[in-house]
């Protein structure tokens, strides 16, 4: 689904990596370690055409980003849903309008009870008449999950989602993506948080990638 | 028609569009107040096109369908003169009528520098045959080289050297109207062009959140172009509703000397002031979403 072939990537200074190659097939559950400013983020900006690699292949979907038109890359991230490290909200709108977006903008708005099932979830039924500045950082990343999940997406791409939430949310949180990687849809997850790694490993086959000197290692069985 | 369709989509659609930009009050006011300005302006450059044509038609046909013929001759001689030349007018293709001017009209144009006393038939002053034209007019070189021919005495005024200027002036004045109202048009886009970058700007975090849950270009320029659209409709509809009335008030007879009365519409013509707000309307959509789009693929 998506597929990246020698790539490397660079902002200007060094390159962060190169001659990196990762494939997600439908299904998968991977995991991305690495430290700070290893290139995580940036690798997931890959994944959903937010960045154009400055060498080699990125294929979303089949299609190399470098042909795809701005309405190509739109109608792909429909089909993947992003919690993105900085959730990026709109800010005059209410948790609720926020979370709904993805189908707003792809004209399917009927979510209804969808919507307040997935609030349900996340536990953030209360807050959803409330503006996301807000909420507190552990609530606006529950409210990027479901945001990334409302238009069932075949692929999901989560940045340090667990990064603001306390550890039995963060538990929640891993069981949802674990249920919807059941469902057949792929899963990345970006993370530090080896606890979380660990807890994963027990309810679902997850591959823990590490990127580390400019690659992407397997990491192993140590953790 | 498909783009038709896409405009009105475009327009019309889907609000929630309109509500994914955060609502900004001061540019706003501003985009409505320029509108409504300019509307004032282009009405009032259409009136004044349209009364410079009219007068430039009107004075060009009056003028153009009569002329005069001035016949000096020592007084024996007259008669036979005028007789000659209605002889030449009468078998001139192109004129309907040849009428000398009885004396009482003569002294009805004299009166005003003569008192009404004044004995013309005694006076050695010259005979006017006044000259209606038929539509296709006459053909004015040849009717002097006849008359000098046969009637020495007469002078024929077929009014072309005073009635150009003021025709020149009156075209040229519709003209200067007509690019008043071009540039007050460019303006309008120009500015409006001005304040969707400025809203396009303000809203970039916008545009990226919404790029970044799949909204399309076309969706994210909606919001803009919705916005803008209705705002210059908005204002232009206040604007030349303003300058209509203000054109309705000038007071109207021949009175204050023709021209400067007859700068209003007539008839129909008040459906012109009616046209001014749509026509705003469509430019500022044509602008914002120019601009939008430009500014949208700027950004990949
Ligand atoms: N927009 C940017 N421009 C320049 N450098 C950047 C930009 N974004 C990230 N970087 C740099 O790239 C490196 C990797 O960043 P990032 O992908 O965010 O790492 P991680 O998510 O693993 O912490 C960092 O050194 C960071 O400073
Ligand atoms: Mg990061």
């Amino acid at each position: 689904m998506i597929e990246l072939q020698n790539v490397a990537y660079s902002y200007g200074g060094g390159e962060l990596f190169s001659d990196l190659s990762l494939s997600l097939p439908p299904g998968s559950f991977h995991f991305l370690t690495g430290p700070s400013g290893a290139g995580k983020t940036t690798l997931l900006k890959l994944c959903y055409a937010e960045l154009k690699p400055t060498a080699g292949r990125v294929e979303i979907f089949g299609e190399d980003v470098r042909g795809m038109s701005r309405d190509r890359v739109a109608l792909a991230r429909r089909r993947i849903g992003v919690v993105h490290q900085d959730c990026q909200f709109l800010d005059h709108l209410p948790l609720a309008e926020n979370v709904a977006l993805p189908l707003t903008v792809s004209g399917r708005s009927d979510a209804g009870t969808d919507l307040e099932d997935l609030l349900a979830w996340v536990g953030l039924s209360r807050q959803a008449n409330q503006l996301p500045p807000e909420l507190s950082g552990g609530e606006r990343q529950r409210a990027a999950l479901a945001r990334a999940v409302i238009s069932s997406p075949e692929i999901v791409l989560a940045d340090e989602p667990t990064g603001n939430i306390d550890w039995d949310m963060s538990q929640r949180l891993l069981a949802l993506l674990v249920e919807l990687n059941r469902m057949g849809k792929s899963v990345l997850v970006a993370t530090h948080d080896l606890q979380l790694i660990r807890a994963a490993k027990a309810q679902v086959q997850a591959r823990v990638l590490r990127l580390k000197g400019r690659q992407l290692v397997t990491a192993g069985a140590d953790l | 028609m498909q783009e038709v369709w896409r405009a009105a989509s475009l327009l019309g659609g889907d609000p929630q569009a309109d509500r994914a930009v955060p609502p900004s009050g001061f540019t706003a006011r501003l985009t409505t107040f320029t509108a409504a300005a300019m509307a004032f302006l282009a009405v009032f450059a259409l009136a004044l096109s349209l009364a410079t044509g009219r007068l430039a038609d009107r004075w060009s046909e009056e003028l153009a369908r009569s002329s005069t013929l001035r016949i000096s001759a020592p007084a024996g001689q007259m008669d036979a003169q005028i007789g000659a030349a209605l002889e030449v007018l009468r078998t001139t293709p192109g004129i309907a009528e040849a009428r000398p001017l009885p004396p009482e009209e003569t002294r009805a144009l004299l009166e005003p520098w003569f008192g009404p006393d004044l004995p013309v038939e005694t006076l050695p002053i010259p005979q006017l045959i006044a000259i209606t034209e038929e539509a296709g007019g006459y053909d004015a070189t040849g009717l002097r080289a006849r008359l000098q021919a046969e009637v020495p005495g007469a002078v024929l005024d077929d009014h072309t050297r005073w009635r150009e200027p003021l025709v020149d002036a009156a075209t040229w004045l519709r003209l200067l109207g007509l690019v008043a109202l071009a540039l007050i048009l460019a303006s309008t886009a120009a500015m409006i062009t001005l304040a969707a970058q400025a809203a396009l700007a303000a809203n970039e975090q916008v545009i990226r959140v919404l790029r970044l849950v799949g909204a399309q270009d076309t969706y994210i320029a909606r919001a803009f172009v919705r916005r803008f659209t209705l705002r210059a409709l908005g204002g232009a509809v206040a604007g030349a509703a303003l300058a209509a009335l203000g054109i309705a008030a000038l007071p109207s007879g021949e009175a204050a000397g023709g021209f400067l009365t007859g700068l209003g519409f007539r008839g129909p013509g008040w459906l012109w002031p009616l046209v001014v707000p749509p026509f705003a309307a469509v430019v500022a959509f044509i602008a914002t979403r120019a601009a939008a789009l430009r500014t949208l693929r700027a950004q990949s």
